[in-house]
């Protein structure tokens, strides 16, 4: 163990640089966020993930942002256990119908304002699970969706991309 | 792989009951389509296909002499409609229509804790109902299916690329894994002879795939256990194989790249040099990593003798994978019934008798390096050639039996005249592994429950379908 803790003092940070907002992103939250969110969240959002139904592929990644090579938190931004903590609820999964009350009474527990993004395609319309008739069929379906974040699942980068963006706008920097 | 496909009667679908029962046999799958209900069982390192027409949807329930049908035979009902006749627990389970009515608790001080489906951490959902009296569990009852996706239904009529698709996504940690075993029934089927060089590089994915489970699976218990250290450097590792996936098969979680016939594309240029430097820096840090979880007294002390899984129920419920191999099951379907080209390559397969989260955390260690001895022998070994073989349209019947990271997954496909799907069946190892954390989890404290559920890592959405 000392060893190991020896190398971190003489081995630079592992964490990477990070990458810029996703601009098409910045642009579909400019509208959304207002002068008064802005003001009362500062640059911070805490976060709750609410897998509705995903084939856990898009939680790996979820995960990995936590990872030292993407720590998530220097940005601000980190989850929280609870909805009562949360400013945004990162979804994933088609909405299973087994999962829609959960969700949506885990929205019902988040306090305003807050902010919904759906994560990968099948939180967009189904995805690969469109048509199942045990799938309600995206997220949109049951709550208002503020942000879509592309992929299957979206890589880490993209899905930081997408966060810092939110985290932009509700900061008011995308208005520079 | 040639499987003996049993039609069977009644009486002989009965006496499978009592085999099973007495653990002559062991379970390997039970599910059903509209009015036939199929079983795949394991006899003297052979698979079998057991298959029943069920009159008026009806079959003896096999649950009733062998506990680890009761789920299966639920979701069979709520999927099919097809009754087990006897069965000991009728609740659906799949379908979640009607309020759920939780096994009854009786005794004096006892209290209960539900938790679920949405966790507090980033974690798939389900229902955990806990009976404790003071700080100790007296049961925990699971409920699940909140992530069930109808993928059966799915399945039915999509074409082979579609399912292929759809296979990967079962449960997105396993996606090389039952993306293999779906190509592998697929080609059981159809007869199809996949070329050298994609069976040894399917077998590369599959290695990376245990690779990156079991690296990201160690470091999340020893965070569980509050050790974050190990769980940042771990969790690097794992970062670092999956972006060499990435690099080498087109997707960090190597999605898509088994397709029926081999692979959808050869390993890049650089691909092989990409492997072998993750492969030092793995051989590199490991050790370190591994001596670190050792010396840590007050790690040991959390993982020792927790969530201990006797042997016997593993026996009984055919438990695959680590949770298998740590409570003394040596199974390993890449050596029984075996399939290419792990007959080529030298490996071995660590098994230990404890049974408790230390076990189940040490049989990952050992096996993160028999994987990383399987890849370099793969590298070395690695044959020209195409990596696909184009697939014939026609009718057939296949089944494989593949080893991922959390156990052997079972596929069964059958193929219309039109080369479409018209019934596949993915069959987690989730589905033998749940039921055991119930019995592990007994005469624990609550606030082990985290660790001992992540030393099982079972799937939600791979049970779920
Ligand atoms: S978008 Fe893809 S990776 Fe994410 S949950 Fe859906 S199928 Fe899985």
């Amino acid at each position: 163990m000392r060893r190991l803790l020896f190398k971190s003092l003489v081995q630079g940070p592992l964490t990477e640089a990070a990458p810029a907002a996703d601009d098409a992103a910045v642009a579909q939250l400019a509208a959304q966020v207002t002068a008064e969110a802005r003001k009362r969240l500062g640059r911070t959002l805490a976060i709750r993930e609410v897998d509705a139904g995903s084939c856990n592929g898009c939680e790996l990644e979820i995960h990995a942002l936590s990872n030292v090579l993407y720590d998530l938190e220097r940005f601000g931004l980190r989850f929280v256990a609870s909805p009562r903590h949360a400013d945004v609820l990162l979804v994933t999964g088609p909405v299973t119908a087994n999962m829609r009350q959960a969700l949506e009474r885990t929205y019902a527990a988040t306090p305003g304002p807050k902010w919904v993004v759906a994560v990968g395609d099948c939180a967009r319309n189904g995805g690969i699970f469109a048509g199942s008739p045990a799938c309600v069929g995206g997220v949109g379906k049951v709550l208002p969706v503020d942000l879509h974040i592309p992929g299957c699942p979206p890589d880490p980068t993209a899905l930081l991309k997408g966060l810092l963006a939110l985290l932009e706008s509700s900061a008011g920097r995308s208005q520079a | 792989m040639d499987w003996p496909h049993t039609i069977v009667d009644r009486e002989a679908w009965h006496q499978a009951a009592e085999r099973l029962r007495s653990t002559e046999w062991s379970l390997l799958g039970l599910w059903g389509e509209p009015g036939v209900a199929h079983m795949a069982v394991m006899q003297a390192g052979q698979c079998a296909l057991l298959s029943l027409a069920c009159e008026e949807n009806r079959f003896p329930s096999i649950g009733r002499l062998h506990a680890p049908a009761i789920r299966l035979e639920r979701a069979m009902r709520d999927l099919y409609g097809l009754e087990a006749e006897g069965s000991p627990d009728a609740r659906p389970w799949l379908r979640h229509e009607s309020p759920y009515p939780f096994l009854p608790v009786e005794g004096e001080s006892l209290h209960q804790i539900p938790v679920g489906p949405v966790h507090a951490g980033i974690i798939e959902p389900g229902h955990f109902r806990f009976t404790a009296n003071g700080e100790t569990i007296v049961r925990l009852e699971q409920r699940l299916g909140y992530v069930h996706k109808g993928i059966e239904s799915l399945m039915a009529g999509a074409s082979l690329e579609g399912a292929a698709k759809l296979a990967c996504r079962v449960s997105g940690d396993s996606s090389v894994a039952f993306a293999l075993a779906f190509a592998q029934a697929v080609e059981s089927a159809l007869g199809v002879e996949v070329p050298a060089r994609a069976v040894w590089l399917r077998a590369l994915a599959a290695e990376l795939e245990r690779l990156a489970n079991h690296f990201g699976d160690i470091g999340a218990v020893c965070n569980d256990a509050a050790f974050a250290l190990l769980h940042a450097h771990f969790g690097l590792l794992r970062e670092h194989v999956l972006r060499a996936a990435g690099a080498c098969f087109g997707h960090r979680l190597m999605m898509d790249g088994v397709i029926p016939g081999g692979l959808q594309r050869d390993l890049p240029a650089d691909g092989e040099r990409v492997l072998l430097e993750l492969l030092a820096l793995a051989r590199k840090r490991f050790p370190e990593l591994v001596e670190v979880y050792d010396d840590t007294a007050s790690l040991k002390d959390r993982t020792v003798d927790a969530g201990i899984l006797s042997p016997v129920l593993a026996q009984q419920f055919a438990a695959g994978g680590y949770v298998g191999r740590a409570s003394g099951r040596k199974f390993d379907a890449r050596r029984t019934p075996g399939y290419a080209p792990y007959d080529q390559l030298q490996f071995e397969i660590p098994v230990v008798q404890a049974g408790d989260v230390n076990a189940r955390v040490w049989i990952r260690i050992q096996e993160v390096g028999q994987s990383l001895g399987i890849l370099e022998q793969i590298l070395r070994q690695l044959p020209s050639g195409p990596v696909c073989e184009p697939v014939a349209r026609h009718a057939g019947e296949g089944l494989a039996l593949v080893e991922g990271f959390r156990g052997d997954v079972l596929a069964w496909v059958r193929i219309g005249d039109d080369g479409r799907v018209e019934r596949c069946h993915l069959r987690d190892p989730s589905w033998f592994q749940w039921p055991l954390l119930e019995a592990a989890i007994e005469g624990n404290i609550v606030a082990d429950f985290p660790l001992c559920n992540k030393s099982f890592n079972c799937s939600y959405s791979g049970h779920d379908l």
